[in-house]
């Protein structure tokens, strides 16, 4: 029944010793153990970001960059601390092109209100991928309505890839920005953001990468990949909900004007004249999310005691055992079959709706994502109403893949019985 | 039958199955059983969108009565909608508006009805007491 356990465990993970750190993964749902396979949507939380949170409001919770007080310095501190490890984690070359935000929407509305109000003339226009979520079209289909542009779109092929050759014909000097993800919350493409980043270049065109999904499966140096502007979600890497960091070159954010007024972005105000902050608090409005902040600070260490590449090795093990495992039901099809692929399996199965599969394999336990993952045309592309889409974390086990594989074909069962 | 009656068939119905799987099967067997809606009907006007799947809803009103068929793009869906069918069909607009509908928390479903689960069903069961009380509204003006 169950798919063979050829998997050779993680030699470089102890993924017992990782579940111990996530109380949640010891819930029962309707007396099963839970099968965490939404990783996509978001991650489960370690218990020493849980304890972050915790130790924040019950021993030093103040406002940041006003006190003078004890617990003002010790919570500014705090939250200083963390925008350094961020910097540390993402490679960025100074703390402040790390804007702290709500989250990958979030930065990707900024740089599109802010970018888009600087830069964005009529008949401009955006270049955005097929595979995009649709917090990175959105925002972009909005600043160019407000300012005359259009959007582009760099196509994909039938394996959910992209194709590249119409890129540089997509790159006239009318583009101002791609917007780019590096792996889909669909399909699990990575996409190849350091070539598309570099022929950009050849052309002057700043590249925003939504590394919403690739934060927490694969390294990430921004000045690497030379990309200028990037965003991420605390949540999806073992962090807090509602915060993220937007990373933005130097130069960039300097000649951007303010997204959103009040707080730490202002310098000195007068009824006559509003000076702004320099960086990174021009862009923070407001009293921030402290406690998140320093919770994700404490989801990095996490991850960064793991190590990254030690994450991204055991889980491109895992995923190519789930799509190993998958592929024996003969009914099933995946949908994106990249030859690079991290993270998110779409499939469907026969002609039945992803929503009934889903249902199915919630009362066995187990907990996948239906529908069309908020990246409706990419779904319109393929033709279809939306996936099953299981997506791991480090956390996920072979034994949990098996009980998939058992899943679906028990979905199979009671759906053609 | 009233509505409330219909309700406790259903619920009668489903006292016998104790797992999950069962109860499951037989709403699928619903949804497989019953060809509720003539094809003409499924336009986009008649569409309730949910976030999963996708439910058309079509009313007629004869005779001081409200008849409804609906279908849905998944089964387990379109089962549900059969139940909901059944038990709101052919009644007046005044009893459809002020029913309770109590019969999918009863037979342990009550997750298909939380907001982010309900898949056009939440929003069926709202247009149709908006179906009822606009043709209760109708029948008061013409009396």
């Amino acid at each position: 029944m169950s798919a063979n356990t050829s998997f050779e465990t993680g030699i470089q993970l102890d993924i017992q010793k990782i579940r111990a750190d996530f109380p949640i993964l010891q819930t029962q749902v309707y007396g099963k153990p839970l099968v965490y396979l939404d990783n996509a949507a978001t991650t489960q939380k370690p218990k020493l970001v849980l304890d972050a949170i915790q130790d924040y409001y019950t021993q030093y919770n103040s406002n940041v960059h006003r006190g003078v007080h004890y617990l003002s310095q010790k919570a500014t501190g705090a939250y200083e601390e963390a925008r350094k490890k961020a910097t540390a984690f993402i490679n960025a070359k100074h703390a402040h092109e790390v804007i702290f935000t709500r989250g990958t929407t979030d930065g990707i509305n900024l740089v599109a209100s802010s970018f888009g109000r600087k830069f964005l003339k009529e008949g401009d226009s955006i270049v955005i991928s097929a595979i995009e979520h649709h917090s990175n079209i959105v925002p972009w289909q909005m600043i160019c309505e407000e300012r005359g542009a259009s959007i582009k779109v760099i196509p994909v092929n039938e394996k959910g890839e992209l194709v590249l050759e119409t890129l540089d014909e997509l790159l006239d000097e009318r583009v101002k920005l791609v917007a780019l993800t590096y792996i889909s919350n669909t399909l699990g493409t990575i996409n190849p953001v350091k070539e598309v980043i570099a022929r950009a270049h050849q052309q002057n065109i700043p590249v925003l990468v939504d590394a919403a999904q690739a934060a927490p499966h694969l390294p990430l140096d921004v000045q690497d990949l030379d990309v200028d502007f990037m965003a991420l979600s605390a949540h999806k890497m073992y962090g807090p909900t509602g915060f993220g960091v937007l990373y933005g070159k130097e130069d960039w954010l300097n000649q951007m004007p303010p997204y959103q007024g009040g707080g730490d972005m202002i310098k000195s105000v007068s009824f006559q004249k509003t000076t702004y902050n320099v960086l990174p608090l021009k862009f923070e409005a407001g009293t921030p999310s402290i406690a998140e902040a320093i919770a994700f600070g404490a989801a990095i260490d996490y991850i960064q005691e793991i190590g990254i590449s030690n994450i991204q090795e055991t889980e491109s093990q895992l995923y190519s055992y789930a799509v190993d495992a998958l592929r024996t039901i003969d009914e099933l099809r995946f949908i994106g079959e990249a030859n690079n692929r991290a993270a998110s399996i779409s499939f469907l199965v026969g002609d039945a709706h992803p929503f009934d599969i889903g249902e199915i394999l919630d009362k066995q336990g187990i907990a996948v994502r239906t529908g069309h993952h908020c990246t409706e045309p990419i779904m319109q592309y393929f033709k279809i109403p939306g996936t099953v889409r299981a997506s791991i974390a480090m956390y996920n086990t072979p034994e949990e893949i098996d009980k998939l594989v058992v899943g679906v074909k028990k979905a199979i069962t009671l759906l053609n019985g | 039958m009233t509505i409330d009656e219909r309700q406790d068939q259903i619920i009668d119905d489903f006292a016998i199955f104790d797992d999950w799987m069962d109860k499951y099967e037989y709403i699928i067997q619903l949804g497989k059983e019953l060809p509720i809606i003539d094809e003409k009907y499924k336009t986009e006007e008649n569409i309730i969108k949910g976030c999963q799947s996708k439910v058309w809803l079509h009313a007629d009103y004869k005779d001081g009565k409200l008849y409804f068929t609906a279908d849905s793009d998944a089964i387990i869906t379109k089962g549900l909608v059969s139940m909901v069918v059944q038990v709101l069909s052919e009644q007046t607009p005044q009893d459809i508006a002020n029913a309770d509908i109590y019969f999918i928390n009863e037979i342990g479903l009550q997750n298909h009805l939380s907001p982010t689960r309900s898949n056009g069903l939440l929003a069926m069961l709202k247009q149709i007491k908006l179906y009822a009380l606009a043709y209760q509204t109708q029948a008061l003006k013409a009396s």
